[in-house]
């Protein structure tokens, strides 16, 4: 990189062979005084913090993180814990659906904001506007719309459609699915958006050679544009899936985990055991697993990104 | 909802002259065109449809609500509930309404946004102009950190903040988004400079300015855009934090959408569906209004948090 040579060549010129330490504290003062807070942040919260919370999750710590080594101990009684389980069964559930509708109906609003329609600002200001929102708000008025008795179920069966049912949220086994229709109100659009970018990036040239060749509109994007497009949907699927491992205020604002623990998930478990189930523990070995998905869903980005094919700056 | 048929209707209003790709201004009520047009109107109902819940149920008399039906218009437009919502709502301790929450926002949002640019933009800056030995690693390192669930890191800051004797104030949230606003905002920045002019950097090195004054006196001055893309994702995202809020605010310093949450979600007694919506309403015109007024930089600081360098 070219951009490099200024300050090295200003720290040449000052000392002639400085030594390791001059090199680390004297050369570039200002702009290690300036990264500082960065610094810091890496050090103390993602390597620190990350770290201390690995660490105390094998330990018995109850109100104080206090406690001895107990190995595995606090992981065997979190998989023992049914309300764990639900939690990571959602999570699976929900994620897999999130994810894939996610990106299927991002892609395809946006191939269709790509066929230079009329009101194209308007149709995706229209789509985006739900993710400038709290996920708070979100819930709130997804709840409110879902609300059995007055809210769309209720409205349709006055309206004489008696056998409407729209009870999702009350409903154990549809809980999920009441979930999914707020995510996906508030996170498609965001899709939308990359998946635009992607679709638009691709070479106007590719789209004539297709079109010379005969191809088909929908082969051309199946077998062509989304092969080119893999930098964009890789990028979607992590923030998309470390979006969802995330998934907390959502699940507090629609359904408090509810009914029963039929809607809990990891975020929250961890959240309560931390901060008022006076388990620190558990709750910090649930964080721990929750950093593990993180890292199997990164590591083929990090793969694709900093190993093999050499990096796109 | 046939809006299939209005929209060739409002044609003199020509959108999307952006590019020219292709090649066929031919006919407009082509099958393939109509069926373009009521996919894009159904998805658009869908988003649509929450909002104006919120509004009209926000607008009407409990009564009304009970008896008609969740698509009805108003019958009489109040903001009766607007009020409620904003000065006397309870949230199962107070009766205070969300203004004592609002007003909390705009304490956290402010130094925090204002903060984390600061820092951010320094450290993007002194990443490509200023690289030293390791200050890439450290950058990476902060954009993997960015994908760390937070709550994997939550306990241990708490303690660190309570070691500092700022846990449960405002200090403590600012210094929170500080924290986890840096990655993103490092990454905007860093990318933003990187694609200015080098020459100009190395001119002003040549003229013997230092650190602060190039910073100051040239990167700044060209930078505003940036400035802009990150403000808009600073607000609207401090705004809409729930998590940390909840976590270190404390409780007379809980922000608008922690109020708003126990406002509906905690309250006791028969629930007031306006009072509710108009609440929610209230918490979402900051953000709503930053995305109406900001077009296309929203899009432009949601799209460069994802295009990497």
């Amino acid at each position: 990189m070219a951009d490099t040579a200024a300050p090295l060549a200003m720290g040449a010129e000052r000392v002639d062979r400085p030594g390791l330490l001059q090199r680390i504290f004297l050369h570039n003062v200002p702009a290690k005084i300036a990264a500082l807070p960065m610094v810091a942040t890496v050090l103390v919260v993602f390597v620190g913090c990350v770290a201390w919370t690995i660490y105390y999750s094998f330990t018995n710590s109850k109100l104080l993180p206090t406690g001895k080594f107990v190995g595995f101990d606090q992981y065997e009684r979190l998989f023992a814990t049914s309300r764990w389980n639900v939690s990571v069964w959602n999570l699976i559930a929900y994620g897999s659906m999130s994810l894939v509708f996610t990106l299927v109906i991002g892609f395809i609003l946006a191939v269709l904001i790509d066929q230079k329609i009329r009101f194209e600002s308007a149709f995706r200001t229209i789509m985006l506007y739900p993710f400038a929102l709290s996920f708070i708000v979100t819930g709130l008025v997804w709840q409110w719309i879902m609300n059995p008795t007055l809210g769309l179920q209720g409205t349709l069966r006055g309206l004489g459609w008696t056998g409407f049912t729209f009870d999702w949220i009350a409903n154990p086994r549809m809980v999920l699915f009441a979930l999914l229709i707020a995510g996906l109100w508030h996170g498609t659009g965001f899709c939308m958006v990359l998946m635009l970018a992607g679709l638009r990036g691709v070479d106007e040239e590719v789209w004539k050679a297709a079109r010379i060749d005969g191809i088909p509109t929908w082969r051309t994007y199946v077998s062509i544009v989304i092969p080119m497009m893999r930098g964009v949907l890789v990028t979607a699927v992590v923030i998309i899936g470390s979006g969802i491992v995330r998934l907390y205020d959502l699940v507090v604002a629609l359904t408090n985990g509810g009914p029963g623990i039929s809607s809990e998930v990891p975020a929250k478990y961890v959240f309560n055991y931390m901060f008022s189930g006076g388990n620190i523990g558990q709750g910090l070995a649930g964080a721990t697993m929750m950093l593990l998905t993180v890292l199997i869903i990164m590591i083929p980005w990090a793969y694709l990104e900093f190993g093999g094919k050499g990096r796109r700056t | 909802m046939s809006m299939t048929a209005t929209i060739p209707a409002g044609t003199p209003m020509a959108a999307g002259a952006n590019e020219p790709r292709g090649q066929r201004p031919k006919p407009f009520f082509t099958p393939k065109k109509i069926m373009l047009y009521t996919v894009l109107v159904f998805f658009s109902l869908y988003y649509l449809f929450p909002l104006y819940v919120m509004l009209t149920t926000s607008l009407k008399t409990m009564p009304e609500i009970r008896f008609g039906n969740i698509f009805a218009l108003p019958t009489a437009p109040s903001f009766d509930a607007w009020f409620k919502a904003w000065s006397s709502a309870c949230t199962g301790l107070t009766c205070n309404g969300l203004a004592p929450g609002f007003w909390n926002s705009v304490k956290i949002t402010i130094p925090s946004t204002i903060v984390s640019i600061f820092i951010a933009a320094v450290n993007g800056y002194a990443l490509v102009n200023w690289r030293f030995k390791g200050s890439e690693i450290f950058f990476s390192i902060l954009i993997f950190g960015s994908f760390i669930p937070y709550q994997v890191m939550l306990y241990p800051l708490v303690m660190i903040t309570r070691e500092l004797g700022i846990f449960g104030s405002l200090q403590a949230v600012i210094l929170i988004h500080t924290i986890f606003g840096m990655p993103i905002l490092t990454l905007l920045f860093r990318n933003y400079f990187a694609s200015l002019p080098q020459e100009l950097f190395k001119a002003a090195r040549v003229d013997g300015a230092g650190f602060w004054r190039i910073f100051f006196e040239i990167m700044l001055p060209m930078s505003l855009p940036i400035f802009v893309v990150a403000l808009i994702l600073q607000i609207t995202g401090i705004w809409n934090d729930f998590l940390f809020g909840v976590v270190f605010a404390g409780n007379v310093n809980y922000p608008m959408t922690v109020q708003l949450n126990n406002i509906v979600n905690s309250a006791q007694g028969t629930p007031e569906y306006n009072v509710n919506m108009a609440a929610t309403v209230l918490t979402g015109l900051v953000p709503l209004t930053v995305y109406f007024v900001s077009g296309k930089w929203f899009v432009r600081g949601v799209a460069a948090g994802a295009v990497k360098g």
